[in-house]
């Protein structure tokens, strides 16, 4: 009888420290990063043909997240980046005065833009699915796109960083920007590349 | 052709005064018109971008204009008013709403320089010159003057059309030489 107690007491303190190992890593281990905005370590870009004849690249200045990644259980990855749309630069502003107008963003009434993750599925130990909602002139879809680890690890000023690189492609019209800017422009690419400074 | 028709008298503007006024009227009444227009056209429009460098061209153009014509009105004599029984208060209202109209024609052209130089580029007049950007810029200075543009310019035209019904209430009501005047030169008595 007694043996028996023993052995139910041990079997439950495995059990319970089994099952706080399971869960430790992900509360004690996991960490939030903030986007490495100050230091400029972080770009938010678009690409678009031009007549379909060459990319035009601009990129938006001004935006700020944060993200939470822990290589011992990456899916639990979570993202989120909040974007300034007036800071939209193409770098010539006559076209960044009419991007901002009414044909495009409409920056006055849709001055964020916005991607949270819902789910993040990694598939070897650098690529990852995400997939999240993202919110451009006021309208919310959910995307899916492919995200690379690029790495991770201390910096020579005491902190500890970790980058990621993503791209992603939709239809203007999609997000209620139907200005015709001809048959090989329908399309707009981005793309996120982040370094996040542990906090 | 004398002196005394191309400077102004006691009584009369001169010919160069006259042209001032008359080109430059013509000129800023058709980039209104033009800059109304061209911010409507879309990208497949096969203008989309020569209106936009006319107005441009024209608009510095008018700058260099309205400098040259300041100059001609502080060195030259100004004219009586045309209707010496006008009361003080049209009098003055007269004077300031001319002054105003030289504000809005100088705030007007800067705003606009400044939509266009914003990102550091050059004004390029006629492929014959370009007018550089200012060293200095300030955040969101496209959107910012963009607006301000706007705005001077339905007020210099409002003024304008309110200055053109003055002229025409002194014509035909008044029934004194206020708008004669500024059509021809009327010779020395």
């Amino acid at each position: 009888m007694k043996k028996t107690l023993i052995t139910t007491t041990l079997a439950t303190t495995l059990l319970a420290s089994s099952l706080f190992a399971a869960i430790a890593p992900n509360t004690a281990l996991a960490a939030d990063y903030k986007v490495d905005v100050k230091g400029a370590h972080a770009s938010v870009q678009f690409k678009i043909k031009h007549l379909g004849y060459s990319w035009l690249l601009g990129r938006f200045n001004t935006f700020d997240g944060n993200f939470s990644y822990d290589d011992k259980s990456p899916n639990n990855a979570k993202i989120n980046i909040e974007i300034d749309t007036k800071s939209i630069d193409s770098n010539h502003a006559e076209r960044d005065k009419h991007l901002k107008g009414k044909d495009f963003l409409n920056v006055s009434n849709f001055p964020k833009a916005t991607f949270v993750s819902n789910s993040i599925k990694f598939s070897d130990d650098e690529n990852a699915i995400v997939t999240g909602e993202f919110t451009l002139k006021g309208v919310t879809k959910t995307i899916s796109f492919p995200v690379v680890k690029i790495g991770e690890g201390e910096d020579p000023w005491g902190g500890y960083r970790a980058g990621f690189s993503g791209t992603t492609h939709f239809k203007l019209a999609d997000y209620g920007i139907t200005y015709n800017l001809g048959p090989a422009s329908t399309q707009v690419e981005m793309s996120l590349n982040i370094e996040g400074v542990r906090i | 052709m004398s002196n005394s028709i191309l400077k102004n008298t006691e009584n009369s503007y001169g010919l160069i005064a006259i042209m001032f006024h008359w080109l430059m009227a013509i000129s800023i009444f058709s980039l209104f018109g033009l800059g109304l227009y061209m911010v409507e056209l879309t990208y497949y429009d096969a203008w989309y971008k020569g209106s936009l460098d006319l107005h441009k061209n024209i608009g510095i153009t008018l700058f260099v204009a309205l400098m040259l014509r300041i100059v001609w009105r502080v060195v030259n004599v100004t004219p009586k008013n045309a209707d010496e029984s006008a009361s003080e208060i049209e009098k003055k209202a007269a004077h300031y709403a001319h002054l105003a109209l030289y504000g809005l024609m100088v705030f007007l052209m800067i705003s606009g320089y400044l939509i266009s130089t914003a990102d550091g580029r050059a004004i390029d007049v006629f492929g014959l010159l370009s007018i550089p950007a200012l060293p200095l810029d300030f955040a969101n200075q496209e959107d910012i003057a963009g607006i301000i543009h706007e705005v001077l310019a339905w007020t210099l035209i409002l003024l304008s059309a309110g200055h053109a019904l003055a002229a025409l209430k002194h014509h035909f009501i008044n029934k004194n030489d206020t708008l004669v005047r500024m059509v021809k030169v009327i010779p020395r008595k």
